[in-house]
């Protein structure tokens, strides 16, 4: 049985590479509508048996499996083993990505029906799943870092998927700098990790992490740091890059450029939550850091409340839904900074259902109006496409925390747990969640008033000819929206409130820390519902729409006195805080002028010029003083010949 | 009788004559092949002067070998002289710079 179990697992990572291997080599032969067949069976494949195993380990609680396939390396001691991680974590995870990845591969068909590129776009998000399910199933750190890079890179061809746009490639390679420097910490994190605990395997770490407690090390002289809060910070930093937390947020926009079936399944739903899952998959290694898990939680609040606000500000409406990303995601860290690993997790898996529609919905809109994505150049478009409004609202509201949608559940959860957390930067965390339950209807309202009511700004020549997307975007949609509407309700009691919680022993939380626990009594999921108008973030969430309303249907007139009024708020709103610049002035700038100064000084001048040129020239130099003493006259050999006889008998004498 | 210190130093003067001789004159091979001599004849002077003054004859015995040496030097650097001007049309040191490379 365990073997057959861990077959199907490897099969279930297994098939949506071949799926990306026949998309990539033999697409051009198969043809368009083949490949695109082939590919969408395979993660459909894949998606069945992973319910499969969801129904074996989640369900019927299966016990953990971990199992090697495949010896890597050895070095000395060490293995470096291909091997699956088995647990409710997992599965419930590769649950989510395929079937957030099965829609987007049947959406793809109509959005991308008329691009060049389409079995290659296929083989590109074949290729991310299967990187997103070795990421995931993993059972140690270096193969959580293959899948890790295998989703960056993945990332990184499909936002300079049209290669022939320079914002394309900007974004695409900025993408690509950033996660690297976030994956410098994670590298560390590992080397530290083999150095202390001698394995990269989750479980000998989590079996050792009590012994390694009271180790330090230190790192500047004088300066002891706890093993344990270095390798998390180290890791922590690592999600920071992945998931798009301040300051190594700024590629998410930029990834944008990208096609929207990308935005809704790499830099939404999945991928940016991998940083969240591996914190969540090392709560054994985090619980015993507060330092770091403080460090989350402020960083967390940060992005939460901070990245929302530029949402505001934002017209495209990609790029708002992007900035909506990062501040759930900052959410999300904020629940784990909290120790309430299971609702980051219910977090995670609720928004990657309402932000992949949203994104989808989005997308369908774009097509509709021939790839515009100006939310100035949209309006009324209610009546041309009632499918996609139905659904851009659905997952709205869900992303809004309005009850009963999904969102409304996993927010609540981790509003409640923060204001019981206990730890350093638990009450600011506290209060930009807050603020941001206000600011998240704000934008996303404004996003829905902006696109689908209000005066019509399209293109004149499409005016009265939009027509509402095919069946093969919409079906995705609907598959999307109604776990984005019951996803809440039916997990909210098995996540969070049962015994054993749904994740089961993959979470490990110390008994202080415990703020799930502390939450008061649970009601029931529809009680909670109806019990809302009690919790202050409900109030924030309807105060947020109507202020939405106010500014940009009623009283439009509003936005633009704020302008005036607020002139510099807004020029730093719409300046993204001089993220950008600044990172474009020190590190891009930064960069090009010390290797342009490198290049002068050590280059130019200390290698061709000292070295190359110095050392031809010297050699000249002291062949033409040496050709100077062989004068061939008689009498300076005979001058030299004395002096030379004075000076060894001064040196004798 | 002089004392062997007042010899050596005859004999030092003459050497150092004749260095003098080598290095400063720019103008003629023979004055330089006389130079030549005269260094010699300061080494015997030296011979002579410890020979006497030691009691031992070799160093007397010597002086004949120098003398000898410097006559058939004297005749060779005569010969290549006459030969050289001969070639050159010039006995003038300052030309004399064939050792350059």
């Amino acid at each position: 049985m365990e073997n057959f179990l861990i077959d199907i697992a490897l099969l279930t990572a297994l098939l949506p590479l071949g799926g990306a291997l026949i998309a990539g080599l033999l697409g051009k032969c198969l043809g368009r509508k083949l490949t695109s067949a082939i590919a969408i069976s395979l993660v459909g494949f894949a998606f069945l048996l992973s319910c499969y195993l969801f129904k074996v380990f989640v369900i019927d609680g299966h016990p953990v499996l971990d199992q090697s396939f495949y010896t890597w390396a050895t070095a000395g001691s060490l293995h470096f083993d291909v091997a699956f991680l088995l647990d409710n974590l997992s599965i419930t995870m590769i649950t989510i990505v395929l079937f957030v990845s099965l829609a987007v591969h049947i959406y793809t068909v109509g959005y991308m029906a008329d691009d060049p590129g389409y079995t290659r776009f296929f083989s590109y998000v074949s290729l991310f799943t299967f990187s997103m399910l070795m990421l995931v199933l993993a059972d140690n750190f270096l193969l959580l870092f293959f899948g890790w890079e295998g989703v960056g890179l993945v990332s990184y061809l499909l936002i300079g998927f049209w290669f022939n746009r320079e914002a394309a490639n900007f974004g695409s390679l900025k993408a690509f700098i950033v996660n690297r420097i976030g994956d410098i910490g994670f590298l560390l994190a590992m080397a530290a990790v083999l150095m202390f605990f001698g394995s990269l395997s989750y479980l000998d770490v989590f079996h050792h992490v009590t012994d390694a407690m009271n180790k330090t090390i230190s790192i500047f002289p004088h300066h002891d740091v706890s093993v344990i809060t270095l390798i998390c910070v180290l890791l922590f930093f690592g999600a920071m890059g992945k998931s798009a937390q301040v300051p190594l947020h700024v590629w998410l926009p930029e990834s944008m450029e990208g096609p929207t079936p990308i935005s809704a399944l790499i830099h939404a739903a999945t991928m940016v939550t991998a940083g969240i899952y591996m914190i969540a998959r090392m709560s054994p290694l985090f619980e015993y850091s507060e330092a770091a898990l403080s460090m989350i939680l402020i960083i967390g609040g940060t992005t939460a409340f901070f990245m929302g606000l530029l949402a505001i500000v934002q017209y495209d409406i990609k790029r708002v839904i992007a900035y909506s990303t990062i501040s759930q995601l900052g959410y999300m860290a904020v629940a784990l900074g909290a120790s309430a690993y299971d609702a980051a997790i219910f977090h995670l898996v609720t928004h990657a259902f309402f932000k992949a529609l949203l994104f989808l919905a989005a997308g369908s809109v774009i097509i509709a109006l021939h790839h515009e994505q100006d939310m100035r150049k949209m309006g009324g478009l209610v009546k041309y496409m009632p499918i996609t409004y139905a659904t851009f609202m659905i997952g709205g509201l869900a992303l809004c925390a309005i009850p009963p949608f999904s969102g409304f559940y996993s927010k609540d959860v981790i509003i409640e747990a923060v204001k019981l957390c206990e730890l350093n930067g638990a009450s600011y965390a506290y209060y930009c969640v807050l603020a941001g339950a206000f600011i998240t209807p704000l934008y996303t309202f404004r996003a829905i008033f902006m696109t689908f009511h209000g005066e019509e700004h399209t293109d004149a020549k499409l005016r009265g000819k939009i027509q509402e997307s095919p069946w093969v975007v919409l079906i995705p949609l609907i598959a999307l929206a109604v776990p984005s509407l019951l996803a809440g309700e039916m997990l909210i009691d098995k996540m969070i409130f049962m015994h054993p919680k749904l994740l089961g022993n993959a979470i490990f939380i110390l008994p202080d820390h415990n703020t799930l626990e502390k939450i008061h009594e649970f009601p029931g999921a529809i009680l909670m519902a109806l019990e809302a108008g009690t919790s202050l973030p409900f109030w924030f969430a309807l105060a947020g729409i109507v202020t939405a309303w106010l500014y940009t249907m009623e009283f439009p007139r509003w936005s633009q006195s704020f302008k005036k009024y607020f002139a510099l708020l807004y020029k730093i709103l719409v300046n993204k805080y001089g993220f950008d610049k600044f990172n474009q002035i020190v590190f891009v700038h930064g960069t090009q002028d010390s290797g342009q100064l490198f290049y002068r000084v050590g280059d130019v001048k200390l290698i061709d010029g000292v070295f190359v040129n110095g050392s031809g020239w010297l050699i000249r130099f002291l062949a033409k003083a040496g050709r100077q003493l062989q004068s061939g006259y008689l009498y300076h050999y005979a001058l030299a010949m004395v002096l030379g006889i004075l000076v060894f008998l001064a040196w004798y004498m | 009788m002089p004392s062997l210190t007042e010899f050596l130093i005859i004999a030092a003067l003459l050497f150092g004559l004749g260095t003098a001789g080598i290095i400063l004159n720019r103008k003629n091979i023979i004055v330089l092949l006389m130079s030549i001599e005269l260094i010699l004849l300061a080494v015997n002077t030296n011979f002579i002067a410890f020979s006497y003054f030691l009691g031992n004859m070799t160093g007397q015995l010597f002086v004949f070998f120098v003398l000898t040496v410097a006559a058939s030097e004297a005749a060779i650097g005569l010969a290549i002289l006459v030969v050289y001007y001969r070639k050159r049309g010039s006995i003038d040191v300052q030309q004399l710079d064939t050792l350059k490379g």
